[in-house]
C-alpha cells in the first residue's frame, strides 16, 4: 500500500468538509477520485498532500505518517500534485517551471542535471518547443500540460491530479489521456479527480466515491457505476445519472 | 560551478572592477569619494536585490542592516581597538544574527504585510539606537584617532577603506550571481512568484527566505562598518537615514530588480542623477521629489527597470544583460 | 490611577483624530486593497491647508475644514487617477511602490516650498473643568468633529447608492462590476474619500500640536498601527484602535521617557502583524 488514508475529518469553522474517510491505494494503480461539487475532493487532497493538517485522523504514505507534516516535506518524501486551477510560475520560462519540480522533489537534482530532466518532461507531455517561452503566455490546456510536467519532474512514487481534464476540448483530453496511460505504464501511481465520467471509468482500476465529505462507495468501476448510492447521490445531475447507467 | 564562463557574469563584474581600478591608479581624492559612494550604492543595491529582486519580499528598512551592522563594527573598531576588516565581519555577523531574529518574527507575513513590518522595524531601530546608551544615545560615537594610526595615519586608512569596500560590492556580485544561477535561487524565484505552490513542489520556503534574508543582511553590515570607520563618526540619524533606504529601492527599480546588472546600473544612474540635481540652482531642494517622480514613472511605464527594457528591446543581448 | 486620568483622557480625546486618519487608510486598503504610503504626507498637507487658511486668511480652522474636504476629495480623485489607475491590477508591489513614490514628491515639494520650521496655529477653544480633569476647548472639538466624520462616512457608506457601492466593491469586485457598477470610479471615489478622512484628520491635528511637512509620517505610522490593530479594512476597528493608540499615548510617557513611545508602538505594530495579522478585531 502507498497511501493509507485513516479516519480523515477535517472541519472549518462549523463546516465539515470531511468525515471519516477510510481508503487504502495500492502501488502501480490508477484510483479515481469522484464525486459531486463540493463533496470534498479537493479538500482531502490538501489533507494529503500537506496543505493543512486534518481534524482527526492519519495520513501514511509508504510506510511513514505524514500527518501534518507541510507540504514542502510531503514533497521531498514523493508525492507531487497538478491543481485543479492551474498554478504556473509566470515569469519564470516553461523548462524552469518544471526544473523547480525536478530540483526540489524527490530526487533533489542539481540545476543542470534538473534542465535535462525536464526537457524529457516536457518531451512526455508534448510542450518540449515551449521550453523557452515565460510560463505566463501559454493558454489553458498547455498550462495543465506544464502542470503534468512539473509534476513528473518530481519522479514522485504518487501523483495527485486534480481535474486535469477541466476546461478541454475532446481533443486535448484524448492526448491528456493517452499521457496517463503513458505515464502508468512507467509505474506511477496515480490518484485523480475527475468529473469527466468516461474518462475516469475508463483509466482507473479502481474508484472511490466522496459525498458531503463522506466515502460512499469503493470498488472498480463496473461496481462503482452500479452501485445504487452513487446513483442517488447524482441524482441532481441526470445527465451524469444517464451516462453512468449506460456504461 | 562556472560561473566565469558564464557571459552574464561578466559586464556586472567588470563594471565594477574597472571602476575601482580607475580611481586607483588615478589617486585622486575627490574621485575616490565619489566612487566610495556610488560602490557603496551598489553594494546595498544589489544585496536588497537579493531579498526583493529574487525572493519578492520588499524590504523597506534595508538600511536597519547597514546601521546596526555598521554601529557595531564601528563599537569593535573604536572602543575595542579591532582592525577594521575583523570589525566589518564582526558588523556583517550581528546583521546577519539581527535579520534571523527580525526574519522568524516576520518572514511568515505575506507581501504587504511583510513591507509594512519593515517599515516598523525601521522606525524602531531608530528609536532604539538613539536611546541605547553604549552606543552614545542620540550623539552616537565618535572614532579614536590612533585606529587610523595601523593604516598609517588618516589618509592611507581611507585608501585602506576604499579597497577593502571594492573587494566586498565584488564579492556581493560573485555571490548575487552565485545564488541567482543556483537550485536555491531558482527556490526562490520559485517563491516569489507563488510561494504556496513552491511550497506544495518542495520548496523550503522557511527556510530558504530565511536563508535569503540574511545573506541580504550581512553586506550591509560590512560596508557600514566600513563606511563610518571613513567618516570617523557614527550617530542614530545618519545610520537610520529612512531615506536611504527608500533610495537604494528607487536604484534597485531605476536599474530592474531581480537581474544582476539592474541595481548596478540604478546605483550609477541614481548617483548621477542625485549629483546633478544637488549641483543644480532649480532642483537642488527637489532632490527627494525627484526621486519620487522617478520611481513612480519606473513603476508606471517600464517596471522592468532600464535594463530590463534593454532585454525586452533587445532580446539578442540577453546573454549579456543579466 | 486617578493622577493618569487626565492624561488618558486627553488621549481618548486626541485618540478620536488618530481613528479618522486610520479609517481613511483602511478604506482604501478594504477598498482596493492598496495600502496607501502616501497617507501621512496627505495629512501634513491637511495641516497645512488649515494653517494656512488661519494665518494667512484669518479663517477659523473648523471652517478651514470644509475646504480641506473639498480639495482633499479632488486631490484624492488626482493622485488616483495619475498614479494607481494604471497599476491598480499589477499586484500589490506595484501599488504600494506607486503610492511611495507619490509620498516622496510630496514631501519633496513640501519640503522646499515649506521648509522644515514647525508651524504653529495659534487658535484657543478654551477648556472645560470638570473635578480634577482640565478638557481643552480644541480637544473636544476634533473629537466632537471626528465623531460627526464618523457618522457622515457611516451614513454615506449604508445609505447613499455610491456608499453602497464601494461597500459591494469591497467585498467582491469581479461580481460588482457584473452588476455594472463601474468600478474605476468607485475606487477614484474611495482613494478620495481615504485621502479626505487623512487631511481632515491632520487639520485636526494642526490644532493640537504644532508640525512640519515631515510630521505626517509620525502620523502614519501610527495609522498603520491602529489599523492592524483594529484589522485593516474595518473602519469601525480603525475608531476603537484609534481611541485605544491614544489612551495608551497618554499613559506610557508617564512612566517611561517620552522618546520610547514609538518604540513601544512600532513593537505593538509588528507584534499584532505576527501574532494576529488579522488584527485584534478581525480584518475584511
Amino acid at each position: 500500500m502507498i497511501l493509507q488514508v485513516q479516519e480523515v475529518s477535517k472541519r472549518f469553522g462549523g463546516l465539515q468538509a470531511l468525515l471519516d474517510v477510510n481508503f487504502e491505494l495500492p502501488e502501480g494503480q490508477i484510483m479515481g477520485l469522484i464525486g459531486p461539487n463540493g463533496a470534498g475532493k479537493t479538500t482531502l487532497f490538501n489533507v494529503i498532500n500537506g496543505v493543512y493538517p486534518p481534524t482527526q485522523g492519519q495520513v501514511i504514505f509508504r510506510g511513514e505518517k505524514i500527518t501534518g507534516l507541510p507540504s514542502y516535506e510531503v514533497a521531498r518524501r514523493g508525492l507531487a500534485r497538478a491543481h485543479q486551477v492551474v498554478r504556473p510560475l509566470n515569469d519564470l520560462t516553461v523548462r524552469e517551471n518544471v526544473m523547480v519540480g525536478a530540483c526540489f522533489g524527490r530526487e533533489r537534482h542539481s540545476r543542470s542535471s534538473a534542465a535535462s530532466l525536464a526537457d524529457q518532461a516536457l518531451a512526455q507531455v508534448g510542450l518540449i518547443d515551449r521550453a523557452d517561452q515565460f510560463a505566463l503566455s501559454l493558454n489553458v490546456a498547455q498550462k495543465k500540460r506544464l502542470e503534468m510536467a512539473r509534476a513528473l519532474a518530481a519522479r514522485p512514487y504518487l501523483l495527485l491530479l486534480d481535474e486535469v481534464l477541466a476546461g478541454l476540448n475532446p481533443s486535448e483530453i484524448a492526448g491528456m489521456m493517452e499521457t496517463i496511460r503513458a505515464i502508468r505504464d512507467q509505474g506511477f501511481t496515480i490518484l485523480m479527480i475527475e468529473h469527466i465520467m468516461q474518462a475516469v471509468m475508463s483509466i482507473s482500476d479502481q474508484i472511490i466515491v466522496l459525498d458531503y465529505g463522506q466515502l460512499i462507495a469503493g470498488g472498480n468501476p463496473h461496481e462503482v457505476a452500479n452501485n445504487p448510492q452513487v446513483i442517488e447521490a447524482y441524482l441532481g445531475d441526470p445527465e451524469m445519472t444517464a451516462r453512468l447507467l449506460a456504461d | 560551478m562556472n560561473f566565469w564562463r558564464q557571459p552574464g557574469f561578466w559586464p556586472s563584474f567588470l563594471l565594477v572592477f574597472l571602476s575601482g581600478i580607475v580611481v586607483l591608479v588615478m589617486r585622486q581624492d575627490t574621485l575616490r569619494e565619489t566612487a566610495f559612494t556610488v560602490l557603496m550604492f551598489i553594494g546595498l543595491a544589489s544585496s536588497l536585490n537579493i531579498l526583493m529582486g529574487y525572493t519578492g519580499y520588499v524590504n523597506f528598512g534595508h538600511i536597519v542592516f547597514f546601521g546596526l551592522g555598521g554601529y557595531f563594527g564601528f563599537f569593535l573598531l573604536s572602543e575595542m581597538g579591532w582592525p577594521v576588516y575583523l570589525a566589518a565581519l564582526g558588523g556583517g555577523v550581528l546583521s546577519a544574527i539581527i535579520a534571523y531574529i527580525i526574519g522568524a518574527a516576520v518572514l511568515r507575513l505575506r507581501g504587504a504585510y511583510f513591507a509594512l513590518a519593515t517599515i516598523g522595524v525601521n522606525e524602531a531601530a531608530r528609536a532604539f539606537v538613539s536611546n541605547f546608551e553604549p552606543f552614545g544615545g542620540s550623539t552616537g560615537m565618535y572614532v579614536n584617532f590612533s585606529a587610523y594610526d595601523r593604516y598609517g595615519g588618516a589618509g592611507q586608512a581611507l585608501w585602506f577603506t576604499f579597497i577593502l569596500l571594492w573587494l566586498v560590492v565584488l564579492a556581493v556580485i560573485v555571490v548575487s550571481y552565485l545564488v541567482k544561477r543556483s537550485r536555491f535561487g531558482l527556490g526562490l524565484s520559485a517563491i516569489r512568484e507563488d510561494e504556496d505552490t513552491a511550497m506544495v513542489m518542495g520548496v523550503n520556503a522557511p527556510l530558504d527566505k530565511t536563508k535569503a534574508f540574511l545573506i541580504s543582511a550581512f553586506f550591509p553590515g560590512l560596508i557600514g562598518t566600513l563606511y563610518f570607520f571613513k567618516n570617523g563618526n557614527v550617530e542614530p540619524d545618519d545610520a537610520f537615514r529612512f531615506q536611504m533606504s527608500l533610495e537604494i529601492l528607487v536604484m534597485v527599480m531605476l536599474g530592474g530588480k531581480g537581474l544582476l546588472l539592474g541595481p548596478i546600473v540604478g546605483a550609477f544612474a541614481y548617483e548621477r542623477l542625485r549629483g546633478y540635481l544637488l549641483t543644480s540652482v532649480i532642483f537642488k531642494n527637489l532632490h527627494l521629489a525627484t526621486s519620487g517622480l522617478v520611481l513612480l514613472l519606473i513603476v508606471l511605464f517600464v517596471p522592468g527597470g532600464g535594463v530590463g527594457w534593454l532585454r525586452e528591446r533587445f532580446p539578442k543581448l540577453r546573454r549579456w544583460l543579466e | 490611577m486617578i493622577h493618569v486620568l487626565p492624561s488618558i483622557i486627553d488621549g481618548l480625546l486626541i485618540g478620536f483624530v488618530y481613528g479618522v486618519a486610520a479609517m481613511g487608510l483602511t478604506l482604501i486598503w478594504g477598498v482596493m486593497r492598496v495600502i496607501n504610503l502616501g497617507h501621512g504626507a496627505t495629512m501634513a498637507l491637511g495641516m497645512f491647508c488649515t494653517y494656512f487658511l488661519f494665518s494667512d486668511l484669518a479663517v477659523n480652522p473648523y471652517l478651514g475644514l470644509v475646504a480641506v474636504v473639498v480639495l482633499s476629495l479632488l486631490f484624492g480623485f488626482l493622485i488616483y487617477g495619475v498614479a494607481l489607475q494604471r497599476v491598480i491590477q499589477s499586484g500589490y508591489l506595484s501599488t504600494l511602490l506607486a503610492t511611495f513614490a507619490v509620498n516622496m514628491i510630496i514631501i519633496g515639494i513640501g519640503t522646499a516650498l515649506f521648509t522644515t520650521s514647525p508651524r504653529n496655529i495659534d487658535f484657543s477653544a478654551g477648556s472645560i473643568t470638570l473635578g480634577p480633569v482640565i478638557l481643552q476647548g480644541t480637544r473636544l472639538l476634533a473629537a466632537l468633529a471626528a465623531v460627526v466624520i464618523t457618522g457622515g462616512l457611516y451614513l454615506f457608506l449604508y445609505f447613499t447608492r455610491p456608499g453602497k457601492a464601494i461597500r459591494a466593491v469591497s467585498d467582491n469586485r469581479a461580481a460588482a462590476e457584473l452588476m455594472g457598477i463601474p468600478s474605476s470610479h468607485i475606487l477614484a471615489l474611495a482613494f478620495g474619500l481615504g485621502t479626505m478622512l487623512a487631511a481632515v484628520a491632520g487639520g485636526l491635528t494642526s490644532t493640537f500640536f504644532p508640525f512640519t511637512i515631515l510630521s505626517g509620517a509620525t502620523y502614519q505610522l501610527k495609522s498603520f498601527v491602529i489599523c492592524v490593530l483594529g484589522g485593516l479594512g474595518n473602519p469601525l476597528g480603525a475608531l476603537v484602535g484609534g481611541l485605544f493608540l491614544g489612551a495608551l499615548e497618554g499613559i506610557v510617557p508617564t512612566f517611561m521617557p517620552v522618546s520610547w513611545v514609538p518604540v513601544v508602538e512600532f513593537a505593538l505594530f509588528v507584534l499584532v502583524l505576527v501574532v494576529k495579522p488579522t488584527g485584534l478585531l478581525g480584518a475584511k
